[in-house]
Formats: structure tokens, sequence, C-alpha cells
């Protein structure tokens, strides 16, 4: 009986245990890798800093699935969340998140009212605020000499054996085949929109399939080029920037037909933690934390930061390459996210 | 060649060594890839991969830093917590259920004996993704996902076959003869439960919940699908490291994880020994 | 107490009397009563913690109300039309054009598209642009020009196939994710033909092809080991017990790890073959069917080894030795004697390992890229990233169905009580 006694003794004391974990304050799920590392000195560390909030940082690998399966299982665990504005329309538009008060949000540090230092597309979408301006280019490994100059090289697998490494999802992959198949920049939605202009895009990526590797997270970008997993890989300009760097890494950037967009900071719809989330969000896309985005070569959204940035990284920034680029369309990936995305994992798995 | 028998020719001599060899290059299958994640964790450099300084066994090639980037970063201690409590819980839950249930399981008298043991043991089948779809549709309802009871009601009802297999193995060599002889001493029937049963079981249901145990803490689909961040566990930390960016750290875990199971093992094996000693007697 | 204790010991005698008989029997349900109060506790816990899950998993790959909940009025409308190669009537497509303008602003529109795009391909988008385009319209307008607003939004609305396709979506039950599951679908009538992608029926033939591989290489890998260690001394086999025994307890994820370290393409086994000149540019090895099924194979071995070595430790190896020892050829000796002797531990371990492959995750989801991918992942799949819950639910039932049957085999042939550990 006795050790009966301390059986029950030690589960009370186990569940006890349990309970008094404490729980956090706010949980902020964002990107990972350099960028992470990024958004952890500059906007994390010094929001613990100043408020005392425990705050759990998170990974993800982008896109809107997990919100969704959050929202529709009623059972919230992230709080705040970076995410991409080519998934901002459609997370907005199907109620994953909160709507956002801008008019809270605190004036530049040069005193510029928030609405006029923010960038236009920065307060854009009701449901975030713009947190960085970036690029998915696609990048090679210089240590064999010379590699792919534009997008058609990419596509050209006689010229440029080896692996392409690409994320898996529709989202820019689609973009790019149209573009390496010929179609104007300004045109590609448009074509896109169409059902031979998705057969089309599908018909140039079936021409690579056999070489592509494809990823889940940015992170894995700048790894498999480093480990020789892939020749060329599609990655946000940041991370490739952050390899060349930190680890000199040889790697080679490839402006040509980068698809630019903006990462925006947003709110779960539904977190029981509003008000810690909106004072993180201030906090995290004032002058200051915002300029650090440049460790990553992550253009800043409020003009009283992008001041702040020194001439040298000017020439890594997207905003330098706008010419040769292509704006993400967040609307088009709202409508046809879901379509294009089920026609991409039938064309996978096929 | 004296210590084959007569009958042997020269092909069953080299049968039996070629069986000898084959033998050890299974063995060394099984066991290799194990053993080379351990002095890979300990390279200095960020890769997953042999340096030549450590092929050259320069000193300055080996380090301890990711043992230390586990103990410094929070989701790993997080982690390491985490897995030790809902383990923990989750084992004791299933033995303290499943030990009484075998006791049952093994009267003569049990109904539906055969119906009710594949039900209690059909957790270990059913394949876990199939499980956790169930149980993320099912505990939603009652708003359990993300907290540490739905992980732990999960990780139990896994660990439930372990203990049932383990204690009625034991159980199958125990007189019920004491069982009665303590009840017609006028013993209430909890009271011989607890002084006369459990004592002469007790290796079984170490054992199945040592296995429980370990089923929770190797256990990732069901994490995966039912804990939220603040749940996360080590084996769930070690999947989205695979999958995300790998580095040495991973291998540091993997390392300290292999110094775990053989610490697990010795004490199992010590336990069945002991077990069987403890029957020989009772002969 | 101590009587009927006695009592139940005793049997029976012809001579017993009619109360003795009733007071036997009335022992006896005492006594099963009492087995079944101690099973009952975790009866419940199962019940609850697991039993209800699978059944929710088994209702939701038929059961699915968004539609139905989300377009009430619409479905009314929808009932009267009858599905002819006529569009229903305006009144529908008014009645519709409230409802998608109702929500948009409740921001439950996507729900409908995702909904819509599973009974019809491609109408996710058309859905969500037209309630983009209705979401500002005000109600007199939509009430006066519903069906013109929704056309001009996209002329797919003109058609009967997309309004066949909502009325397929409003069921609430239907078997529809079942015919996904089988690659089939409803044509226009009504009749069950085979979709254009096919997929899961390909899915599933190659994961128990693969399931029967990873059997098979653990069979020819673990028999050979399985009788070294049975036909040895009895210190050496616990020695080399150690071998199969720290891998069986080494977490699932230490092992997977091992094997990428081993294999990717800077890895162990890259590095060897060039040191030694064997490559020049590294074997292309993880993210392979390859990798996935020798991974495998070594996580699953000692759930092969295991149950082989305590049936062999059993057979007496004098039979061998008289067979041979009058002439029998080894092989022939084998076949005829051990083979058979040992059956019951290869069936049981074939039949373990093949139950548990067919339903792996986590090797395949981390090692397998997209070759290696098995019908787990596809649930998976579904569950997470395509957010296709029932279809999801609907692939589990039927891999549930499979192993069920492999399991009742198991039960059948080896017995289920009968699974040793360690």
């Amino acid at each position: 009986m006795k050790r009966h006694l301390k059986l029950m003794a030690g589960a009370a004391a186990l569940a006890l245990c349990a309970s008094s974990v404490s729980a956090q304050d706010l949980t902020v799920t964002s990107f990972g890798g350099a960028y992470g590392a990024a958004q952890k000195e500059h906007m994390i560390d010094p929001f613990v800093a100043e408020t005392g909030t425990n705050i759990l940082f998170e990974d993800y690998g982008g896109g809107v699935a997990e919100m969704k399966a959050q929202v529709e299982a009623g059972n919230i665990q992230w709080d705040v969340v970076d995410i991409e504005v080519i998934d901002l329309e459609r997370a907005c538009a199907e109620g994953y998140l909160e709507v956002i008060d801008q008019s809270v949000l605190p004036a530049g540090d040069d005193g510029a009212a928030a609405a006029d230092d923010f960038i236009p597309e920065a307060l854009a979408n009701e449901c975030g605020v713009g947190n960085i301006v970036w690029s998915i280019v696609f990048a090679y490994n210089n240590a064999n000499g010379e590699g792919p100059q534009t997008i058609a090289d990419f596509f050209d697998t006689e010229n440029f054996p080896g692996k392409r490494g690409l994320r898996k999802r529709p989202q820019v992959n689609m973009e790019w085949a149209l573009i390496a198949d010929g179609v104007p920049m300004e045109e590609v939605y448009e074509v896109l929109s169409t059902e031979e202009g998705q057969a089309r895009a599908f018909a140039k990526l079936d021409t690579i399939k056999d070489d592509i590797v494809w990823y889940d997270s940015w992170s894995q970008a700048p790894v498999l080029l480093n480990d020789g997993g892939a020749q060329m890989v599609q990655s946000a300009n940041g991370r490739i920037f952050a390899a060349i760097q930190d680890e000199g890494a040889p790697f080679t950037i490839v402006w040509d037909s980068h698809v630019y967009d903006l990462d925006v900071w947003a709110i779960m719809k539904g977190t029981p933690n509003m008000e810690k989330a909106m004072e993180f969000i201030s906090f995290a896309t004032r002058t200051v934390p915002l300029s650090g985005m440049q460790d990553v070569a992550y253009g800043p959204t409020r003009r009283s930061a992008q001041a702040l940035l020194p001439e040298a990284i000017k020439q890594d920034l997207p905003t330098a390459h706008l010419d040769v680029g292509l704006k993400a369309d967040g609307i088009f990936w709202a409508d046809y996210g879901e379509t294009l995305g089920e026609k991409f994992n039938e064309w996978l798995l096929q | 060649m004296g210590r084959f028998p007569e009958y042997y020719n020269l092909w069953h001599i080299a049968g039996h060594y070629a069986l000898r060899g084959f033998a050890a290059l299974v063995l060394i299958f099984l066991m290799l890839p194990i053993l080379v994640i351990i002095p890979l964790s300990f390279n200095a450099e960020p890769f997953f991969t042999f340096t030549e300084g450590m092929l050259a066994l320069d000193p300055d090639a080996y380090s301890l830093r990711w043992y230390k980037e586990i103990f410094d970063d929070e989701k790993w201690t997080l982690a390491i917590k985490n897995s030790f409590i809902v383990g923990f819980a989750a084992a004791i839950l299933a033995t303290l259920l499943g030990t009484v249930a075998a006791v049952g399981l093994a009267s003569p008298w049990m109904p539906y004996k055969r119906l009710i043991t594949a039900l209690l043991l059909s957790p270990m089948i059913v394949p876990l993704i199939i499980i956790a779809a169930g149980m993320f549709f099912f505990y939603t309802q009652f708003n359990l996902v993300g907290t540490y009871t739905g992980l732990i009601i999960a990780h139990a009802a896994l660990g439930v076959p372990f203990v049932i297999i383990t204690v009625t193995a034991t159980l199958s060599g125990f007189d019920r003869s004491l069982f009665i002889a303590g009840l017609s001493l006028g013993a209430s029937p909890v009271k011989v439960f607890w002084d006369v049963v459990i004592p002469l079981i007790r290796p079984g249901v170490i054992s199945g919940g040592l296995f429980a145990f370990v089923t929770s803490f190797d256990e990732v689909v069901l994490v995966l699908f039912l804990a939220g961040p603040e749940q996360r566990t080590i084996p769930r930390q070690m999947f989205s490291g695979l999958r995300e960016q790998i580095n040495p750290t991973i291998l540091a875990v993997a390392t300290l994880l292999v110094v775990l199971s053989a610490a697990m093992l010795f004490t199992l094996e010590a336990l069945r020994r002991r077990s069987e000693r403890m029957r020989g007697e009772g002969l | 107490m101590t009587d009927t204790a006695t009592l139940a010991q005793k049997p029976l005698a012809p001579g017993l009397n009619r109360d003795d008989a009733r007071s036997a029997a009335r022992e006896v349900r005492k006594r099963r009563l009492q087995a079944f109060l101690f099973v009952t506790p975790l009866l419940i816990f199962i019940l609850f913690s697991f039993v209800a899950p699978i059944t929710t998993m088994l209702y939701r790959s038929v059961y699915n109300p968004t539609v139905a909940d989300l377009l009430p009025d619409t479905l009314v409308a929808l009932q009267e039309w009858e599905q002819s190669d006529e569009s229903p009537s305006d009144a529908v497509l008014t009645q519709f054009a409230i409802d998608l303008k109702r929500l948009a602003n409740d921001r439950t529109s996507g729900r409908l598209a995702d909904e819509i795009n599973r009974a019809l391909p491609g109408m996710s988008s058309v859905v969500k642009s037209t309630a983009r385009a209705v979401r500002r319209v005000d109600d007199a307008e939509l009430a006066a020009n519903g069906p013109a607003l929704l056309i001009d939004a996209n002329d797919r609305w003109a058609e009967p196939e997309t309004w066949r396709a909502i009325k397929d979506a409003g069921r609430a039950y239907s078997l529809d994710y079942y015919l996904t599951s089988l690659d089939l679908e409803r044509g226009s009538a009504g009749e069950i033909q085979a979709r254009d992608t096919q997929i899961y029926v390909k899915l599933y033939t190659k994961t128990l092809w693969m399931a029967l591989i990873i059997t098979v290489a653990t069979v020819l890998l673990g028999y050979p080991l399985a009788y070294f260690m049975a036909n040895t001394s009895t210190s050496l086999s616990n020695a080399l017990m150690v071998f199969v025994l720290l891998p069986f307890w080494t977490s699932l994820l230490v092992r997977t790890t091992a094997w990428i370290a081993l294999l990717q393409t800077n890895g162990v086994v890259n590095s060897t073959l060039q040191a030694f000149g064997l490559r020049d540019d590294p074997l292309e090895l993880l993210y392979t069917q390859f990798s996935t099924i020798i991974a495998m194979t070594h996580i699953l071995l000692p759930f092969m080894v295991l149950p082989l070595y305590s049936v062999m430790r059993g057979i007496d190896s004098s039979y061998m030795r008289a067979a041979m020892s009058m002439g029998s050829r080894p092989l022939a000796a084998w076949f005829r004697i051990y083979l058979p002797m040992s059956l019951p531990g290869l069936s049981a371990g074939a039949l373990l390992v093949f139950i548990i492959s067919v339903g792996y995750y986590i090797t395949p989801a981390l090692v397998g890229g997209t070759d290696g991918q098995m019908i787990s992942n596809i649930i998976a799949f579904h569950m997470q990233q395509s957010n296709n819950w029932e279809l999801a639910a609907a692939l589990g039932a039927l891999l549930l169905l499979l192993i069920l049957v492999l399991y009742w085999l198991f039960d059948r042939f080896v017995g289920a009580a009968n699974i040793k550990l360690g």
C-alpha cells in the first residue's frame, strides 16, 4: 500500500510539474535560418529586453496551410506570424488573420507619421504591416566557374547540367517556367490565369523535372548549394547573401527575372494575445529594428529606416534590381493558389 | 579440423564460415550507422561529414561546441524537459491502467478475452498517421490539441499494449494459487493485489513501464499533429532540424540518445535476468 | 470469501442439486464481473483516447457539412433543379450571389471555394474572384441583377457543370472521398468513371511493393543472422544480441539521422567511394526510393531477428545433425526439417515487418525525396498541407482496412498475444 501511495504521489508531482511549465506570453513564427537570426537580434531580443515578455520564436516553411489548420480546428497556436505578401491576400481574405489597426503604428525616428513613413505597399493590406522588401532569386555555386546567367539558362539542362533546388510549391516556379518559355514578364500572370498557360508552365517544368531537388523551407536553399545537393537553387536573396557574407561561400546571385515581394507581420485570427501581438508588431516595425534587416540584404519598409542604410549595402538589396524583376501578385495567388496547388501536387506525383 | 563433425565435407565447412562471415556483415550493418554519428557529433565544423582534420585525428578538428549548443538553445532545453515530462506521465498512466487490466485479462474467468486483448493491443498495430489524424479530429473537440494533457493521453494509449504484453508474460508464470491463498487468509482482493501480486510481477511492470516511456520518448508523428510549439519534444525538434537546417547539434543529441538507450537496454536486461531468477526460485 | 474461492476450484459433480448449480452460476458471474472490473478502467481509457478518435476519422471520411452549412439557402433553391443540361433558374443564381456576398464579408468564401474545387477542380479561382467582385455590390443591386453579375465575373457560372458541382459539394454525407481515394469520380450522369490523373491506387501499390521489398530484405539479412546466433554458444549469442537490441532501442530519429549522414551527397558513403577512387562524382543516394528502403530495412531488421531467434533457440539441433549424419545434403535437410520448424518465427517476423512498413511515415518523409513517399506521407500531406481532411480520412480508412486484414492474418497464424519484445 505504501508503494501505491508513493506512486500516486509521484504521479501527482508530475502532473503539477507539467502544469507549472510556464506558458509563453507570445508565439512568433517566422522563416528561421539567417533571416530568423536577424529578426531575433533586431526585433525579438530587444522587445524581450524592453517588455520582459516571454517569446517563443518558431520556424515555419511559409504558405497558408498551417494557419488554415489552426483556424479551422479552432486551435490557435501562433500569435504573430511573418508572412509573404504572395500568401497574405489569401490568408486575409479567407479569415486566417486579424485586421490590424494601422493607425497605432508609431512615427518614424525622424518624426514622419507612420502613414507617410512606410512605403505604400507595406500598409496595402489591412491584415499586415510591412516588414521587409525581399526577392526570390536563383544562385549557383561558382566554385566550378561561370554558371547560368538568365532564367532561361536555369531551365537549360544541356548547357548547365546538374541538380536544381526549388521550393516545393507552385508560387514563383510557375512564373519562372513561363518567363523561361518566352512569356514577357508583364504578361506572366495573365497567361497563368488560363488553362493553356498553366499547361504551358507545367510542360516547361517537365523539361527539368528529373533534375529538380525539392525543398520545403527557405533555410535549406544555401545548405543544398553548400553540400553539393544542387548546382543552382532558388532562394530568398538574403539567405545567399548571408552565406557569402558570413561564411565566404562561393555563391553567385543571379538577379534576372527575380520575383520581388514584401514580407509582413500579421496576427493569427482568434489569438488570445491580441494586445501583446500588436505591441510586438508596433515595436518590430519601428525604424531601427527594420533597418537591422540589412544584415541579410533585405530592404526596410520605412523610408526613415532606408535612410540609415550604408551606401555599400544598397546594390545587394532587391530595390537596386527592380528593372529586371517581377512583382509577385498576391491577388492572383489568392485566387489561383488552391487550384494551382492541387494541380502542382498531382503533377509532382505523376 | 577436429571441431567439425566427421560427416562434414569441405562444402559444409565453407558454408559454416560463409554463415559466420555473413552474420558478421549483418551485425556491422546494424551497428555501423549508429556508431558513425558518434564521432561526427564532435565535429568542430558545422557539417554533417568527416573533415580532413578529423580523419587525420587532429585534436583541433574535434570539439564539444554542438553539445554546448544543445544546452544554450532554449528550444532544445524546452524539448528535453517536455520529452521527460510527457514520457514519465504517459508511462505512469499506461503502467497503472495496463497492469491492473493485465491481471484481469490473465484471469481464466475473463469474458470476451480474445476480443478485448486484440482491442487493447491494437494501438501498436494501427499506423501512427491514422491514429494522429483521428486524434487530431477528436481531441480538437475537447480542446486537447496543443496541451500537455492531450499529448500525455495520446502517448499513454500507445504505451498500453507494451505494458499488457510484458505484464501478461510475467503473470503467465505466476501461480494463481498464491492469490487465492491470500484471499483465503482473509485479505481483501485489493490488499492481495498490492502485497502479493505486484511484488511478484514487478519486473514485468517495470519493463512494461520502460517500454511505455521509450515509446513516448521516441514518438514524433502524434507530436507533429497534437503538440503546439510549447510541447515540442526531442524527436519533434530533431524532425524539424532534419527537414530544415541540418547541423551537428542533431548529431550531438543523437549521441546522447544512443547512450540513453544503451542504459535502458542494460536495465531491461538486468530486469529480465532477475525475473528469470525469481521464477527459478519459485519452482 | 473463503468458501466461494474454494467452491470455484471444485469441479461441478453430476450429483449437484439445483441450488448448488445456481450458486455456482452466480459465482461464475461474479468472477467474470470481477475480472472484467479489472479491465474496465483501461477499456474506458482506450475507448476515449484511441477508439473514439479512429471512429471520428472514419465518420469524417463520409461526412462533410461545410458547404451545407455555408450555403443553406442556395442548396434549398437548387433542390428543385434537376441535373439537366440547362442551368438552374435565375432565382437560384440570385440566391447564390447574395450568399456569396455574405460569405465574402464573413471571410468564409475561401472555405466554400476550396470545397467546391474538390468537386470540380479549377473552381477555386472562379469562386474567389467572383467573391471579390460581389463583395462590395449592394444588396438591392444583387437582388435585381445577381445572375448577370455572376456571369460577368466569370462565364463558368452559366455552365450546368458548375451547379452540379455545388449540389454535389452540398451533400453532407457522401462517399465521394472514397471515389477520389481510388482515382475514380462521378461523371455528369452520375456514373462512376476513372479520373484523369491516376495517383492513389498507384501509391497504394507502390507502398505495398516497397513494404514487400523491405520484408524480403529483412528475411534475407535476418534469417542467417538469427540462425547463426541460435546455433552458437550462449555466451556469444548473448553478446551478439546487444548488437541487435541496441539499434532496436535506439530512437527512430537517431537511426534516420544516421542514414542521412551516411547517404547525403558529401556523406560518409560518397566520401569513402571517392577516397578509394571508386567514383569521381558523388552518387545520388539520399532522397530516393533506395534510401527509404535501406533505412527502413535497417530500422525494421530487429523486428525480424528477435522472433526468429526466439523460435530457432527452441529448435533441437539434433534433428538436423541426425538427418545430415544419415547422408542428407545440408540444403535438403535444412529445407525439409529446419525451415518448417522455424516457420512460426519467420511468419511472425515477416508479417510484423510488413505491417509496420505499410504504415510508415517518418523515414520516408525525411529520406524519401519525391520517389520514396508512401501512402502515410500523402495522408499527412492532405492533413497538413492541402488541408483536405476528408480525403485524408478516406485514404486513412482504406489504409486501416488494409492493416486490419493483415492484422487478422497475423492473429490467425501467429496470435496477437504472442508478440515478443526484447
